[in-house]
């Protein structure tokens, strides 16, 4: 690998990558993102190589392991050329007959196209499916269409022209100026405009500078950042080194979560290929520019996606916030000037930097511009990475590019920002994707996350569920966080088993403002969102709980019972056999009856039972 | 300072720390690191903690002397930071994902079984050394939930009858012969 000594070579070697390359050679892209990998990806590969070199044909066809194409839903999933044919579901005893067909002879085999759940009309290329059609591509453009682990691929694709571009000519000022123009605000959550937090480091005066990408996407149910570096690192590192540029910096870091081990490997790889080739390091691409990125795995602490966490966390400290008098900008790393951003903030750099700043302020709304990724989970058909411009609806999001709630369930409600962020109820929907809007409505923006809740979701375990995952992870620095969200988690497990009191919903409200009020760092001041959010638009919920000791949505376990339906039931005995418990009594060929002072409540035989016998209520 | 771990927890037999390599291997870990301006003490655990799965008192204490850095501060990564363990893991390791879309499809009820059908509660080895299970808060892989991850390996659109085949047999041996 020759390194690049001057901004002009990189296009130069941007064309003899093209030139070295058949654009009508046949391949086979699998994506081997961790959703896939989950589906059995690497075995759809492996048998690929295999029969491939078995029928003498591995130099006639590209195997492309790429990133995540974001469909996960439909995963393992592949993308043939020519053609652009799409399969989906794929599994290893599929690839004989995709090599013999459609490879070899262009046959499509229609048993593993993708099939539109409303019209049941069969689609072959991957663009014409309804989940990919009303998305907007900025940032996931290229992931599934390079191969993360070949730094040509993305420069054949135009990657680093944004930092050739910014080195042949672009002043420092010019660059922030850009950023600040262009609208962008922080994409981890809390919606800093980018812009400002540049201008701000490039005007301190202290040295050394660091830049810090936050990749410790801590969210459950959040997992765009470590699929966008699995797929496209190098977007990332680009729009690094463009930071670096801007306000000085000669050392990044990048802290990624310990629990994506994909993440931190292509991550790696990008690096040391970026360093090869003169795009990182000293002096890139001969323009006197000296900058790297160190790699920082988390420590499975969610904490420390909090700024100063995370500070203190690379500094080989425990990761317990600090009070920010000064601001990371002034006085972040090692008590040095540090951006700080999150790893999709920076891969918008160079896409704001390439089209310019008036073009990505066109995308979205007043005060929200260019596009957001969601991590679409929960209860919906089209589980996956959708990235969208901002200001779209949020029924357009789940619905039409998620394609709704599976088994013909009705919405309840859609959950934004994690930990921090609220639920949205289904009469809302209308609302836009904007940072202001989903404030208002008690939730917020946060890193990605969107999980769908249906009517057979509790939203008081909802907000328990999240209580628990908040009192895990406090650092219990806080005495308000500390001992508030052990309070709150109290009162919803009473709540949840119907042993509460209207007067203790009260003091449930009052504890959450407290916690928000008076804790240090975001984690204890958006904690009790969740429970905010969920009483606001279900406290009807709340009440059929306490009250009536009821769970209208059947998921507190105390308050709902199984029993056997005799008309139904042959005595087939499977779930006599399956209880844990043996709390199931009865003959064969006669039907059987559910001892309530033994039953868990475990739920074994309602899914056992073939013939809708077990009952829930 | 000693750590106030179990040293019956940390010597079992079946997790003997070869006292004659630790030092090698804490030594090439240092190593790796002393170019650094900074002192990595979290990366320098976690390779340790990927080396033997846990962190033996004895590597803690090379790490010490080594570093220059006292044994509290250590300890205090040690027991803040989740990927780190004190105590040896079992033969297999098995994370329950309980991430809130693997919540939403009942995550708990998996745990449940999981912790039922091996006798062995989240956070902890089984009595004879074949299992740990830790729960985590989520893998990313949500479109699989609810899911485990079995030794690295992804295992996913789970049911209470799909995790007990998974288990199957396996656990039930094991257990009766410890």
């Amino acid at each position: 690998m020759k390194k690049i000594t001057k901004p002009a070579e990189l296009e130069e070697l941007r064309k003899i990558i093209i030139d070295r390359r058949d654009p009508d050679k046949p391949s086979v892209a699998v994506c081997c993102g961790t959703g896939c990998l989950a589906s059995g990806a690497l075995e759809v590969v492996s048998s690929f190589e295999k029969i491939l070199k078995e029928k003498n044909i591995d130099a006639d066809l590209d195997t492309r392991i790429t990133g995540c194409h974001g469909f996960c839903e439909q995963g393992p999933l592949m993308v043939i050329k020519p053609g652009n044919i799409f399969y989906c579901k794929v599994n290893q005893h599929d690839v004989e007959e995709i090599v013999e067909k459609t490879i070899m002879r262009g046959e499509i085999i229609e048993r593993l196209l993708y099939v539109n759940p409303v019209t049941g009309e069969k689609i072959v290329r991957e663009d014409e499916i309804p989940f990919y059609k009303k998305q907007y591509r900025l940032i996931f453009a290229y992931n599934g269409k390079l191969v993360p682990t070949e730094i040509d691929d993305y420069i054949e694709l135009g990657g680093y022209s944004a930092l050739r571009k910014v080195l042949e000519g672009i002043s420092p000022a010019q660059v922030v100026a850009e950023v600040k123009a262009s609208g962008l605000r922080g994409r981890g959550g809390g919606g800093f405009p980018t812009g400002i937090k540049w201008e701000s480091c490039y005007n301190a005066t202290d040295s050394p500078k660091y830049l810090i990408c936050n990749a410790d996407e801590g969210d459950p149910g959040c997992f765009q950042d470590g699929y966008l570096l699995e797929g496209n690192p190098h977007s990332v590192i680009e729009g690094m080194v463009i930071g670096a540029y801007a306000v000085g910096s000669k050392q990044g870091y990048i802290y990624v979560r310990n629990e994506y081990p994909l993440a931190i490997k292509n991550f790696g790889i990008a690096v040391e290929q970026a360093r090869a080739y003169g795009l990182l390091g000293e002096n890139i691409m001969g323009s006197g520019l000296s900058f790297d990125i160190r790699i920082n795995k988390g420590g499975g602490a969610f904490v420390c996606g909090e700024s100063s966490a995370l500070i203190a966390s690379i500094e080989g400290n425990v990761g317990e916030p600090r009070d920010k008098h000064t601001h990371a900008t002034e006085r972040g790393l090692w008590n040095k000037p540090t951006v700080l951003n999150n790893v999709k903030t920076w891969a918008n750099i160079p896409i704001i930097l390439n089209n310019g700043a008036e073009w990505f302020s066109r995308i979205g709304t007043e005060t929200s511009k260019g596009t957001m990724i969601f991590s679409l989970t929960g209860k919906v058909n089209n589980t996956g990475l959708v990235e969208v411009p901002m200001g779209i609806s949020l029924r357009d999001l789940v619905i039409d590019i998620g394609g709704g709630v599976p088994q013909g369930k009705k919405i309840k409600a859609v959950q934004t920002g994690g930990p921090s962020g609220g639920c949205i109820p289904e009469h809302l929907l209308d609302l836009p994707v904007d940072y202001e809007k989903l404030t208002e409505a008690g939730s917020m923006m946060g890193s990605g996350g969107m999980i769908v809740l249906d009517e057979s979701s509790c939203m008081v375990d909802v907000a328990k569920y999240f209580l628990a995952f908040t009192q895990d992870e406090s650092c219990g620095s806080c005495f308000s966080c500390r001992e508030g969200i052990t309070r709150m988690l109290e009162i919803t497990d009473h709540i949840t088993r119907g042993q509460s009191s209207l007067a203790e919903l009260d003091l449930l409200q009052e504890l959450a403002e407290v916690v928000k009020d008076a804790s240090m760092c975001g984690l204890g001041q958006t904690c009790g969102n969740p429970v905010l959010s969920t009483i606001r638009y279900f406290e009807d919920e709340y009440r059929a709980h306490i009250l009536e000791k009821k769970c209208p949505a059947g998921v507190c376990r105390e308050l709902i019972s199984f029993r056997i339906d005799q008309e139904l039931c042959n005595g087939c005995r499977a779930c006599l056999k399956k209880c844990p418990e043996e709390a199931i009594q009865g003959e064969k060929k006669e039907s059987h009856n559910i001892l309530q002072d033994l039953c868990t409540k475990c739920g074994i035989c309602l899914e056992t039972c073939k013939y809708d016998a077990v009952i829930k209520e | 300072m000693g750590l106030r771990t179990n040293p019956k927890a940390c010597y079992r037999s079946y997790m003997k720390v070869d006292l004659t390599k630790i030092d090698q291997i804490i030594n090439q870990i240092i190593d790796k690191y002393k170019d650094d301006e900074d002192v990595p003490y979290i990366s320098i655990l976690q390779d340790i903690n990927d080396e033997y799965r846990y962190l033996p008192e004895e590597a803690l204490y090379r790490v010490s002397q080594k570093m220059e850095v006292s044994m509290s501060h250590l300890y205090s990564l040690a027991t803040f930071y989740k990927c780190f363990s004190l105590v040896p893991k079992g033969e297999h390791e098995i994370q329950v994902c309980m991430g809130t879309a693997c919540h939403v499809r009942g995550a708990s009820r998996i745990l449940e079984k999981v912790t039922r059908d091996l006798q062995v509660k989240p956070g902890k080895t089984s009595e004879n050394g074949k299992f740990s299970l830790e729960t985590v808060n989520c893998v990313g892989a949500c479109a699989q939930g609810p899911l485990v991850v079995f030794d690295g390996k992804y295992v996913g659109k789970l049911t209470l009858n799909k995790i007990e085949k998974m288990l199957g047999g396996n656990h039930e041996k094991d257990n009766k012969t410890s």
